[in-house]
């Protein structure tokens, strides 16, 4: 088969994925093991489920383990694995207002229904680097999990149930835009249909759900900071489990399993309206897999501001920022100018040649005048 | 832990599900009726990343039977190792034969190069397309080039050559050179170099291109029209390698890579692996026909 380096292309492809592998394990230590990675970076495991799109964290441990700890490109293996599953059903639209507690604050206010629920946050606390987790063993962390679970009453747990939402403090007094007949709600599928512009919010969602953290932190913060003008307040920012369920053939309801997620309201100011309505507060929405601050609350704050455009705000322009936050195909697209480009490179370099050479022999010319007009 | 049952059985004939395969090959019906225009699809992801050819995959894997025999190139060469990656896919995923030799292929995949050697009516060849919209580089919306298109308002796009002659002398469009298909649509070829353009007029061959970032596929099929756009007075130009051979052969009439060796010194060589092959060996070969080429000699003339 002619040609030689076809079979040097081929080889050198192996080699590289091989030695790739090598450089994963190396170190010949003990292997994680996908638990570890799936109970001890619980974060990571949320971010990748959130942008691979599909909530499966033993799926997205084991990606996060392949790709030594790239969470894109872990996020991108789940996207890819999701695409051989069948859609077997749609599930049911799920009820936030169901969700188990395990984190809820107001920004908007002192306090609310159900208190203020910290939960689990590092917000308050000291980014020292903790030297003694590089010493960390067993026994610590059964001590550790001794002493918090003694500190659990039972009976107490009961109780906990779900809570009334600040916005519903909102609405009850009518200072909440009142939906409109006109509004959008066009339901449309991102991962069936390629989408259109202008896009219907659901498909904005969808988008942004979907999205990569950074890239929405990037925009999000863009619009707080002065380009569009944004500064939103906090309505309530929960972390907790709800229920999912889909509808079987007969029709009924059936409970599948839980997630966790993720869930943002943010209370912006509507855009001017017509003269004599008033400046009625809106709802920037946002929601992810898992527990996942950062993308929640820009995503709301985008949600916010892509619903009144603006000229020279890029938060504000859904094009802008729906094609540019989706991490697996921006990731893919900045690195393929890896691939060689020799023939489209050949192709400039013979315009730019001449290019060179006309303006040479132009150059050449004007001496050429300028030295006969001085005789 | 894990348990499911998709994940010990095998993957569906080439790799994607039948209903995603029917849904692209009906857009493709659609992309191929309407000459030159984008049609949006659903753009499953792939274990291959975004931007490295999964536009045009989809359109390989949503057609291949059993019985086609598949070859694909980046940048003319069989070599280059994301073809290669692609080709063990494509093979991993149908056990369809490859092959390099473009005259028994059935179905190409190309990124960057149409095949010096003509194809025929039997033969299909797939496009990887970056980036589809042709009046991206003059209007960053894409619901205003949409309207644009609509109302065949491609005023900005001939401005812009305009501006560049007016600039540079020429008109300055390196690869991807934007065509005008059946009088109706300015279409991106997808990055093919000038040379290859010309080649897409009144073809055997149906065309057909996959931008799967973008969601978007489109069609030339046989025997339409396919214009580079012009001035009256200011035409297209193919690149000019007439001061240059190809160091293996003295072949001039084929697209031709510039290559450096370690000590500076510069030289060319044919970039379809599989033409090279060919000449090479003194096979024969059937290479496309066009104004642009035809008057180009061979070989240089004191060789003989």
């Amino acid at each position: 088969m002619g040609y030689v380096a076809v079979k040097g292309g081929t080889e050198a492809i192996h080699n590289a994925s091989e030695l790739a592998e090598f450089y994963r394990v190396k170190g010949n230590t003990a292997p994680i093991d996908v638990k570890q990675i799936r109970a001890q970076m619980r974060l990571a495991i949320d971010k990748i489920m959130g942008e691979g799109g599909i909530y499966a964290p033993e799926y997205a441990a084991i990606a996060l383990k392949q790709a030594e700890g790239d969470v894109y490109e872990a996020a991108f293996i789940l996207r890819a694995f999701r695409t051989t599953l069948q859609r077997n059903y749609y599930t049911e639209e799920i009820n936030t207002r169901e969700m188990f507690v395990r984190r809820k604050i107001s920004a908007s206010f002192r306090e609310i229904p159900g208190g203020q629920v910290l939960g689990p946050t590092r917000d308050y606390t000291q980014r020292t680097l903790d030297t003694a987790k590089a010493t960390e063993t067993t026994a610590d962390i059964h001590s550790f999990l001794e002493q918090v679970e003694a500190k659990i009453d039972p009976e107490k747990l009961q109780e906990i149930n779900s809570f009334g939402k600040v916005i519903d403090l909102l609405k009850n007094e009518g200072l909440l835009k009142p939906i409109d007949p006109s509004e959008d709600r066009k339901l449309v599928d991102i991962t069936r249909e390629a989408i259109k512009f202008p896009a219907p919010r659901s498909a904005r969602l969808q988008m942004m759900a979907r999205a990569e953290t950074g890239g929405l932190m990037a925009l999000g913060y863009s619009s707080q900071r002065g380009f569009g003008g944004v500064h939103p307040t906090v309505g309530e920012l929960r972390y907790g489990t709800i229920p999912v369920r889909v509808k079987d053939a007969g029709g009924r309801l059936r409970y599948i399993g839980k997630i966790e997620v993720t869930e943002c309201e943010m209370v912006t100011g509507s855009k001017p309206g017509k003269k004599n309505t008033p400046p009625y507060f809106t709802i920037g929405y946002g929601l992810c897999f898992g527990h996942n601050e950062t993308k929640v609350i820009c995503m709301s704050t985008l949600d916010s501001a892509m619903r009144r455009p603006e000229l020279g705000a890029p938060a504000n322009d859904q094009e802008f920022v729906l094609y540019h936050t989706e991490g697996v195909e921006a990731m893919g697209f900045t690195n393929h100018l890896k691939l060689p480009h020799y023939v489209t490179f050949q192709s400039i370099l013979s315009n730019t040649r001449a290019s060179v050479e006309r303006s040479k022999k132009a150059n050449l010319e004007a001496e050429a005048w300028r030295q006969l007009a001085s005789v | 832990m894990v348990e499911n049952i998709k994940f010990s059985n095998k993957y569906n004939f080439a790799f994607i599900d039948e209903s995603t395969k029917k849904e692209i090959r009906r857009k493709l019906l659609k992309a191929v009726a309407i000459p030159g225009h984008q049609v949006p699809y659903s753009s499953p992801e792939m274990p291959i990343s975004r931007g490295w050819g999964t536009g045009g995959l989809h359109i390989t894997l949503a057609l291949i039977g059993r019985s086609d025999v598949f070859k694909i190139i980046d940048q003319g060469s069989d070599a280059s190792v994301n073809a290669c990656n692609l080709r063990e896919f494509v093979n991993a995923m149908t056990g369809c034969e490859t092959t390099f030799d473009t005259s028994k292929a059935t179905l190409v995949q190309t990124r960057h190069r149409i095949t010096e050697e003509e194809l025929n009516e039997n033969q299909i060849i797939v496009f990887q397309v970056p980036l589809p919209e042709p009046l991206r580089m003059v209007e960053r919306y894409e619901y205003k080039t949409l309207q644009m298109h609509a109302e065949a308002d491609y005023s900005k796009m001939w401005v812009s050559l305009y501006e560049a002659y007016v600039r540079y002398g020429a008109i300055m469009q390196g690869s991807g050179y934007p065509v005008m298909v059946n009088g109706r649509y300015i279409m991106s070829p997808s990055p093919i170099p000038r040379w290859d353009t010309p080649n897409l007029h009144q073809a055997k061959t149906l065309f057909l291109f996959g931008a799967g970032r973008e969601k978007r596929l489109y069609a030339v099929p046989p025997y339409t029209d396919v214009e580079p756009l012009e001035f009256e007075d200011v035409n297209f130009e193919i690149e000019d390698f007439s001061k240059s051979a190809c160091y293996k052969t003295g072949f001039k009439k084929a697209f031709l890579d510039e290559l450096y060796a370690d000590d500076g010194s510069q030289k060319y060589v044919i970039s379809d692996s599989n033409f090279l092959d060919k000449i090479d060996s003194e096979e024969e070969t059937h290479q496309y026909t066009n104004k642009y080429i035809d008057q180009l000699e061979p070989y240089d003339v004191e060789r003989g």
